[in-house]
């Protein structure tokens, strides 16, 4: 080992504290869902399942969950398929502005969220004379899920090379029926992985959807912002957002079975 | 099959049909909405109807400019933002270390698991967790109280602590795999050279890892001068830019000047584009 024994205790040191300060948070959310007192004061007094249950019947929650599931999902395919195109387009040939190409791929993430948000709602009120509304939503939801489908595949592609969607052409198979055949499969869990995220980054968006959505969609976030200062509201808030964390894990757990190598699938981050 | 030949033997066309659709979408519905922007920042308001009017003022960036208070939320703006980058990296730095160098495979993958996992856990429950952790009588107080502290309570600092907590993956991921692009032999050459661990990662490590170390601040730095939940969250009555222009588009309505104020961010993140893009960052993303 290269680096100091000193040295590496106190990288274990500073890991540990960071992971901490990365978990503290989260277990008081889960914790405070059980916690009777409506003040959430440290340490809890007493322990109640009432909020659960209260959250369970929460009509409003349920409707905001189910218009989040939607748009993710829809926002989801057109980036699927949009993201892969444009990550073939780039990955087999070199050509003039294909800089740029990418540059603008990355630009609805790299650009802040609120920048994004009132242009689309600006585009979308003046230009094309549209109410805002659920497709609004799943418009600007896709336009920046592109990138993270566009990362995976793109990294799928350059890890394969072109050897064997060469051999298959050579074999008499012509461009369609090579992507069907060879292409396709190699990039599936590439697909399911990009696809995974861009439905995470889709059902987590907040500020982006608050200029797009009408008066009438809800979306999840949207939800849990609107009723985050309602006093009344905050114990089921709480436990909706427990369950959030706890639900995190089973993309996390699918994206790593997916992937295969540790790195790639898991982040693409935003 | 003609087509499917035709396709192979003119790989333009391929790209052309494949770029078309991509490029239809985020040229036309994305590019299109930021120049529209632009214009719509150079829009005035009547005052008494508050309907949008189409002539050219420049009126907007006067007021950004000459009043106070827009000049204090843009810097507030800004330090929050180069904070909140500081912060992350300084701790991002070590812990991607640890990772990538230190850690066992089976650890390695395990710690990647623990930094993402808050990623997919939401951004609303993050910040409204700090809301808990921060409030009076919350753990922050708890835990500070026997050594004669108090929690700062919501203000500033709240924003900068609930920030930095929630882009720190962002910063740690692009460190963490540009550190495992680093051959283990380069630091054993340094150290066989006769380099301590201290003059290694100051001459080996960090210059290798910088462009991943800007890749991360792109985040950061991009979603902080965004942002404007986090601050109505935990930040008492202070403002930042997102603010000013959510409030602009709705409670005020007046979308001229919230473009106006949109295009801040917009010119800190085209420059700092510009400037990383000699580093490589780009490609470390």
């Amino acid at each position: 080992m290269t680096l100091s024994r000193g040295l590496r205790r106190l990288l274990l040191a500073i890991t540990t504290l960071a992971l901490v300060f990365v978990y503290t948070p989260l277990a008081l959310v889960v914790l405070n869902s059980f916690n009777a007192n409506k003040s959430f004061a440290w340490p809890p007094q007493q322990l109640t399942l009432r909020w659960w249950k209260a959250a369970a019947q929460s009509e409003g929650a349920r409707a905001a969950l189910l218009v989040s599931v939607e748009v993710a999902l829809q926002a989801t395919a057109i980036s699927l398929l949009l993201g892969t195109m444009a990550a073939m387009a780039l990955q087999r040939q070199r050509f003039f502005g294909r800089n740029s190409v990418s540059l603008l791929i990355l630009l609805p993430i790299a650009l802040p969220g609120i920048v994004t948000g009132i242009a689309l709602n600006n585009v979308f009120r003046t230009v094309f004379g549209l109410e805002l509304g659920f497709l609004t939503i799943v418009v600007a939801h896709a336009t920046f899920c592109i990138v993270t489908v566009f990362n995976n595949v793109q990294a799928r592609l350059r890890r394969l090379g072109g050897s064997l969607e060469e051999a298959s052409m050579d074999l008499g198979a012509g461009s369609f029926t090579t992507f069907r055949l060879v292409t396709f499969p190699l990039l599936r869990s590439a697909l399911l992985a990009g696809g995974l995220l861009a439905f995470a980054l889709s059902f987590d968006e907040i500020i982006v959807t608050t200029f797009t959505a009408g008066a009438r969609e809800e979306t999840l976030p949207l939800w849990i912002f609107n009723n985050l200062f309602r006093p009344n509201q905050a114990p089921v808030v709480n436990v909706v957002a427990a369950v959030l964390i706890v639900a995190s894990i089973v993309p996390i757990w699918l994206a790593q079975r997916l992937s295969g190598s540790s790195n790639e699938g898991l982040t693409g981050a935003r | 099959m003609a087509v499917s030949g035709l396709l192979h033997r003119r790989p333009g066309l391929r790209v052309g049909l494949l770029l078309t659709p991509p490029m239809l979408w985020l040229g036309v519905a994305y590019l299109g909405a930021l120049a529209a922007l632009f214009v719509t920042a150079f829009w005035g308001q009547n005052s008494f109807t508050g309907d949008v009017e189409r002539t050219w003022t420049l009126d907007n960036f006067r007021n950004l400019f000459t009043i106070d208070v827009y000049r204090t939320i843009t810097v507030r703006t800004l330090g929050i933002a180069v904070l909140v980058t500081l912060l992350d990296a300084l701790i991002a730095f070590p812990v991607a270390l640890f990772m990538a160098k230190v850690a066992s495979p089976r650890a390695q993958r395990l710690l990647l698991v623990a930094v993402v996992m808050p990623l997919w856990a939401s951004y609303l429950v993050k910040a409204y967790a700090w809301r808990g952790m921060l409030g009076t009588g919350g753990l922050v107080s708890w835990v500070a109280a026997p050594f004669g502290l108090d929690t700062p309570g919501y203000g500033l600092t709240a924003v900068i602590i609930t920030l930095a907590y929630l882009w720190l993956p962002y910063m740690i991921l692009p460190i963490f795999a540009g550190l495992e692009r680093l051959p283990g032999s380069l630091l054993e050459a340094s150290a066989d050279l006769g380099a301590r661990s201290t003059t290694t990662l100051r001459r080996v490590v960090l210059p290798v890892v910088f462009p991943a170390i800007v890749a991360g601040s792109l985040f950061t730095f991009s979603l902080t001068l965004g942002d404007y939940i986090a601050v109505r969250i935990v930040g008492g009555a202070n403002q930042m830019l997102g603010n000013v222009v959510y409030d602009n588009v709705g409670a005020a309505n007046n979308l001229p000047f919230a473009a106006a104020v949109a295009t801040i961010p917009v010119v800190v993140m085209v420059i700092y584009l510009t400037a990383v893009r000699r580093t490589g960052a780009l490609e470390n993303l």
